[in-house]
């Protein structure tokens, strides 16, 4: 039996951190767009779509990833609807992730002064125009801490995937862990991987802060 | 259609009507039955105590704000619930604030070139031809590619005007321009307003600048609790003031200066 932390467990690892960095730019990207749409409907004039939002980033907030990870996989499963894992996970992670960046930059677009929405409104800027010209672009700005920093938990949180059956980085190293019986190196090994991929991102995103608030 | 009398009908029509309008927030009534009628190229200047409803008045024209009752028509264009009645009218109506509103992530010839080009259609380079223009005719075409928050104040509100000339608007509301600036750049910001009402732009000003008022306005209209008190010439207003509520808000203005 193999008892040293060998190439090919590192090898292992590199293919849960494949995993682990597609699915966290799926739940990024998918959430993120999703999250725009939940961001302006719970702005708009409406009372009801406002109020439709409110709940919307409530259940998403309120309940464990987990427990959406379980109703969407076996949840289907149960109604008839066979998702493969992969497609429920996207969709689990698209769905939590569209609720708290939503509610991210909800709070941006309200921090904004009222007097931006009424100039647009005034110069007669359609509402497209106010969000994608004016609004968007300022709010997205001013939550760009708060969106980086969800960015690195979604990272992290992305190894929830694993009791669908996703092999990511941290379930590879529980893997490895237990074939050569040495936790502390092997997660040792497999937090630094996290740390070099989470790293970056905080200190990319203080040095944009940095810029735009000289830029002011 | 092409006889004389329908056609001098037509150039007799105001560019501003109100009538009979009244607002309410909630149970509170900011609009008690105003009726306003403005010609084109009339100066008016609009003044009142604090809450008199002035802002709102004016915010109702280009329907910042919704009324209740009454009607609002702007060069012949009813101003109801109705969306595409409210895009042709904002086209046509400028409007400065008094916190100036500039878009901050924007430069000084972006914020002048947005609107023309997303609302008119205007080709970029045309929006920019205009843009410049009238920057310089605010004096400030030399900050173009600034940002607003490296510009003065009195600088902000005189391109926040460029940027509302840009749409070519029909009518220009004014909304206490030069309450939040510094008082040595009130005269830049309120010689740029002569200049305009000098080429002829029909405005309607909220503003407490009575020199303003006295050099400019064909009419000061005085407002108190929601309502039109008085209507009046300027000399005539400044000079006798009819209502006592009037008579007491010039007291009041005139103490302070
Ligand atoms: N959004 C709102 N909700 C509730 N009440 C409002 C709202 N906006 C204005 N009001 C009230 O309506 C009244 C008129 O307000 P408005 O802003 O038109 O006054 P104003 O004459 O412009 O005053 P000021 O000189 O202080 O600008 C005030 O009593 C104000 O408190
Ligand atoms: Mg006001």
């Amino acid at each position: 039996m193999n008892t040293v932390f060998s190439l090919k467990d590192f090898v292992f690892l590199l293919a849960g951190l494949k995993w682990t960095i597609l699915l966290s730019a799926i739940a990024f990207t998918g959430g993120g767009i999703v999250g725009l749409i939940v961001a302006v409907a719970r702005t708009a004039q409406s009372a009801w779509l406002r109020r439709v939002m409110i709940f919307y980033i409530g259940v998403f907030q309120g309940t464990p990833l987990l427990m959406q990870l379980f109703v969407v996989y076996y949840g289907l499963g149960l109604i008839g609807i066979q998702v493969p894992a992969w497609a429920a996970v996207t969709l689990a992670f698209t769905l939590n992730a569209s609720a708290f960046l939503g509610d991210i930059w909800r709070g941006a677009i309200q921090a904004l002064p009222r007097g931006q929405t009424e100039a647009a409104t005034a110069l007669g800027l359609p509402m497209v125009s106010r969000l994608r010209d004016v609004i968007l672009p300022q709010a997205l700005r001013i939550a760009q801490p708060a969106t980086v920093g969800y960015a690195v938990q979604l990272i992290k949180g992305t190894s929830l995937a694993a009791i669908v059956g996703f092999i990511e980085l941290a379930r590879a190293g529980q893997i490895v862990s237990n074939q050569i019986f040495a936790p502390i190196l092997v997660f040792g090994v497999v937090g630094a991987i996290y740390f070099v991929l989470c790293w970056p991102l905080s200190f990319y995103s203080a040095r944009l802060e940095a810029k735009f608030a000289a830029s002011r | 259609m092409t006889n004389d009398s329908t056609s001098s009908v037509a150039t007799e029509q105001p560019l501003i009507l109100m009538e009979a309008v009244e607002k309410w927030y909630g149970d509170f009534q900011a609009l008690k039955s105003v009726n306003l009628s403005v010609r084109k190229g009339e100066k008016i200047v609009l003044c009142g105590p604090s809450g008199s409803g002035k802002s709102t008045l004016i915010r109702c024209i280009n329907h910042l704000e919704a009324y209740q009752k009454g009607r609002i028509v702007v060069d012949g264009v009813s101003v109801t619930d109705n969306h595409k009645a409210i895009d042709i009218v904002r086209q046509e109506v400028g409007m400065v604030f008094q916190s100036f509103n500039l878009f901050p992530h924007m430069t000084v010839l972006q914020n002048c070139m947005l609107a023309p080009i997303r609302v008119r259609g205007t080709s970029k380079s045309e929006a920019e031809a205009t843009a410049r223009r009238y920057l310089d005719r605010v004096h400030i075409g030399n900050q173009a590619d600034k940002y607003p928050a490296q510009l003065s104040g009195g600088q902000q509100q005189r391109v926040a005007i460029a940027r509302a000339l840009c749409m070519q608007p029909k009518v220009m509301l004014f909304d206490e321009p030069t309450s939040a600036l510094d008082p040595e750049m009130v005269k830049e910001v309120l010689d740029t307003m002569i200049g305009l009402a000098q080429d002829g732009m029909t405005m309607i000003c909220v503003t407490h600048e009575m020199g303003f008022a006295r050099q400019v306005a064909d009419r000061v209209i005085f407002m108190a609790d929601g309502q039109i008190l008085e209507e009046a010439h300027p000399e005539i207003f400044f000079k006798s003031p009819q209502h006592p509520r009037a008579k007491q808000f010039l007291g009041e203005i005139l103490a302070h200066h």
